[in-house]
């Protein structure tokens, strides 16, 4: 029998080294990678001392893609193989593609699959892919700046993105080859980040306006822990919409044709951009366009008249801010400060229209365009294990609603927007038909009542239903939401207890077999190999199993174990440590199961017994009160 | 273990919610998956079902409706169509504010009319709170009918209240 550790409560027996972690903004415009070194989180530059990268990718006939500067330099001469606001796809469909202000440059190719794929010279590309290239680049980045490879990165999403929007980044990470630790809301982040752990206590607004969406978060701070009350918002508002708005009134201006082509939209939206950002120190903006006749035109915008064309788009966040206050059950006189978010909460009747609205001055004394990937680099170091002691804790919501479809097409919803995740719900279904052995199921997300105007998350088919006569059977179909807020879903015949199986077939996403295909494709371009990294993961996911458990095994071994479970789990380490020496990633695998099989018990106890300590506490608590 | 008893709380309708949301934090504290990143997926799999559970309770027991049926179920009593129970009157009254609702928009200032009729619904819905607390606090056959039939009227009240909201959203966007 091998020796255990013996170690102090609160301690771990392996005096583990720090291990790497990193937090990921992955932006529509700029995305962002920081970590925390020496205490401190920071965004890390590239080797010219930049902090952004611009969430731009340019494929070329030879060669890697181009991330970043380098790529962005090809967006007015060669826009069809240059992506921009990749973002703005994710998880999206074909139909979705186009009809949000101007027109997509790309060509679109009709594929078998859900997702919808961009040609370039390079080939064609998801936008999960063209995310994934994103992604790398930062990890090269961070990679290079720590000398080690990354054991875990928590990456930044909108609290509005939808499920299939999750997925999609999460899959793009791990063709990225990333441990994704979590994936965490970019206002939770913020919020994180302005150090409001520290000491502060209430209810605060998070007013997020990025390059492509916009988020509203209440949260309540008590003792580290962040507890969302309630989001909303608008996947599809920023300052790219900003841009837009500029690039019309240039258009309109000097006269330039609306169906003009892409080099001259282009080049208007970095016009329309530079004219916006001037605007936020100065009066006047000096626009300069060249004209596709070879002459220039020159213009003046003014601080007034920009104020005049973005008043609208500005009124359109103020709605989700009140509904976010009501679903959180707050009034506006209870948030004590609202901290600002996303390069685009730079435009000052942002700021005036936002503290109006609020009534208070908007926090703004973290960098707006670094603020999200910071508190992502802070949780990110939490939750890789650098601080056992940390008292911080982030609760999170569903931002929208789940439902299901029922008769004519009308919503019925399990799951309402707002609820704190992680969440299981369930629903019992029955058979209209004797004998019946499979039913459809419809899983959409949205507010209406009306399955059309929600959006399609994907379709179940529930297959092994004993037939028996109509209605008889109880169909109970539990949908589950984990931290990261992605959606799983089981179902089992209650009077028979048999477990129906379930298809799923996402709407917008990407299947299995899609994925592993795209992995074997970019580790080939990575000139990677697939078998060593397949080992390499099961190694470290060996080490870590192997360290959790000696540490469970030291703190609850011998008063949850009798001799004969000690011995089976001590065996089943034993083989796993002997396998993690091999080469064999299979028989790694095959080790790690069995040991995950003769712990479940020993897992189930613990919990319960975490429980009993948990209430203990409580009531020591209450005799001294 | 009844979501009271593992919030510590006496099974009581009123509720000292101040405490309930300190014992949230406390559990979710111990049991959230967060806190399990590096166990193993086992672990991490129980983990969420119990602060899944965890959330449950929350829910169950700060929203006032959802607490009196969870306590009414838990006293034995059958909670299905309690709709049909309320009474005529009631169900008049109901009538008349969706009326009130439908004829705001031809209202010479519809934005004071609708939150006038919000402040109308909202001293409804508390004078139902307190004979709720009243029945649930007698906690005898008739009370708990009773108790049924406040419980199908705050869900009246609170599905206008609803769309009296979403109508003021409305109203502020034009």
């Amino acid at each position: 029998m091998a020796l255990l550790q013996i170690s102090e409560p609160g301690q771990s027996p392996v005096p583990h080294q720090r291990r790497l972690a990193a937090g990921i903004d992955l932006g529509t415009t700029n995305s962002l990678i920081a970590t925390v070194r020496s205490g401190s989180a920071d965004t890390l530059p590239d080797e010219q001392g930049r902090h952004l990268l611009p969430s731009v990718v340019h494929f070329r006939k030879e060669g890697l893609p181009l991330v970043g500067e380098a790529a962005a330099a090809y967006l007015s001469t060669d826009p069809q193989n240059t992506i921009v606001s990749v973002k703005r796809l994710m998880g999206r469909g074909k139909d979705e593609f186009s009809g949000r202000g101007f027109r997509l440059p790309y060509h679109l190719v009709e594929t078998n699959s859900a997702v919808p794929r961009i040609r370039t010279v390079a080939g064609e590309f998801s936008a999960v892919e063209i995310s994934a290239e994103i992604l790398r680049a930062l990890r090269r980045r961070a990679e290079k700046t720590l000398d080690g490879r990354l054991d875990g990165v928590v990456i930044t999403v909108p609290a509005y993105f939808d499920d299939a929007q999750r997925q999609a980044t999460r899959d793009a990470a791990r063709l990225a080859g990333l441990n994704v630790l979590r994936l965490l809301n970019e206002p939770t982040a913020a919020a994180v980040a302005y150090g409001l752990e520290h000491g502060a206590e209430g209810v605060y607004a998070v007013y997020d306006l990025g390059g492509g969406t916009f988020d509203i978060s209440i949260l309540r701070l008590s003792k580290g822990v962040f507890e969302v009350m309630a989001t909303a918002g608008d996947t599809a508002l920023g300052g790219d919409d900003m841009d837009h708005l500029v690039a019309e009134w240039i258009m309109q201006q000097a006269g330039i044709d609306p169906e003009a082509g892409h080099h001259q939209l282009r080049r208007l939206m970095a016009v329309a951009r530079q004219a916006k950002e001037r605007l936020t120190g100065a009066d006047t903006a000096l626009v300069k366009v060249e004209l596709e006749n070879g002459t220039q035109w020159e213009g003046e915008l003014t601080r007034s008249e920009l104020d005049r064309l973005l008043e609208p788009l500005i009124k359109k966040t103020l709605g989700p801010c009140r509904r976010a206050l009501r679903d959180a059950g707050v009034s506006k006189e209870e948030i004590r400060e609202v901290v600002m978010v996303g390069g685009s909460t730079r435009v000052p009747l942002v700021q005036e229209r936002v503290g109006e609205f609020f009534g208070c001055t908007p926090l703004t004394s973290v960098d707006p365009d670094k603020v999200v990937a910071i508190g992502a680099a802070l949780q990110a170091d939490v939750l890789v294990g650098n601080k056992p002691d940390e008292e911080m804790l982030l609760l999170d919501v569903v931002p929208l609603s789940l439902g299901l479809e029922t008769m004519g097409g009308l919503v019925e919803k399990v799951i309402p927007r707002n609820t704190p995740i992680p969440v299981a719900r369930a629903q019992e279904f029955t058979t209209y038909k004797d004998g019946q052995t499979a039913m459809a199921i419809h899983v959409v997300q949205g507010e209406r009542e009306l399955v059309g105007d929600c959006r399609s998350l994907g379709r179940f088919q529930l297959r092994g239903i004993p037939p028996m006569v109509a209605g008889a059977a109880r169909i109970r179909v539990t949908f589950q939401v984990d931290a990261d807020g992605l959606l799983s879903v089981s179902a089992q015949e209650q009077t028979t207890g048999v477990q129906a199986s379930i298809q799923v077939k996402p709407s917008y996403g990407l299947t299995d077999s899609e994925i592993e295909q795209m992995l074997k494709d970019s580790l080939a371009h990575a000139r990677e190999d697939v078998a060593v990294r397949n080992l390499r993961e099961q190694q470290v996911e060996a080490d870590r199993v192997l360290e959790a458990l000696e540490a469970a095994m030291a703190a609850d071994g011998n008063t949850l174990l009798d001799d004969e479970e000690r011995v089976a789990i001590d065996e089943a380490m034993r083989l796993l440590r002997v396998a993690r020496q091999g080469d064999d990633a299979q028989a790694i695998k095959r080790a790690l199961e069995e040991l995950e099989r003769r712990t479940q018990t020993f897992a189930a106890r613990r919990m319960d017994a975490s429980i009993k300590r948990a209430l203990e506490g409580h009531s020591v608590d209450e005799l001294k009160v | 273990m009844n979501y009271f008893q593992l919030f510590g709380l006496p099974e009581t309708f009123e509720l000292d919610l101040q405490r309930l949301s300190e014992r949230y934090r406390e559990l979710q504290r111990t049991f959230h998956p967060d806190k399990f990143a590096a166990s193993s997926a086992l672990e991490r799999r129980l983990a969420m079902q119990r602060a899944a559970e965890i959330n449950q309770a929350f829910h169950t027991l700060k929203d006032p409706v959802e607490r009196a049926t969870y306590l009414l179920s838990l006293r034995g009593v059958d909670n299905r169509n309690t709709a049909a129970k309320v009474d005529q009157a009631f169900l008049m009254e109901q009538m008349e504010l969706r009326e009130r609702l439908a004829e705001l928009r031809s209202q010479p200032d519809p934005s004071t009319a609708l939150e006038e009729l919000i402040a109308d619904i909202t001293r409804r819905t508390n004078t139902v709170l307190q004979e709720l607390t009243r029945q649930l606090e007698e906690s005898s056959e008739r009370s708990h009918t009773a108790a049924q039939e406040s419980v199908a009227k705050l869900m009246f009240l609170r599905k206008i209240t609803r769309e009296a909201n979403e109508i003021y959203d409305e109203l502020l966007e034009d």
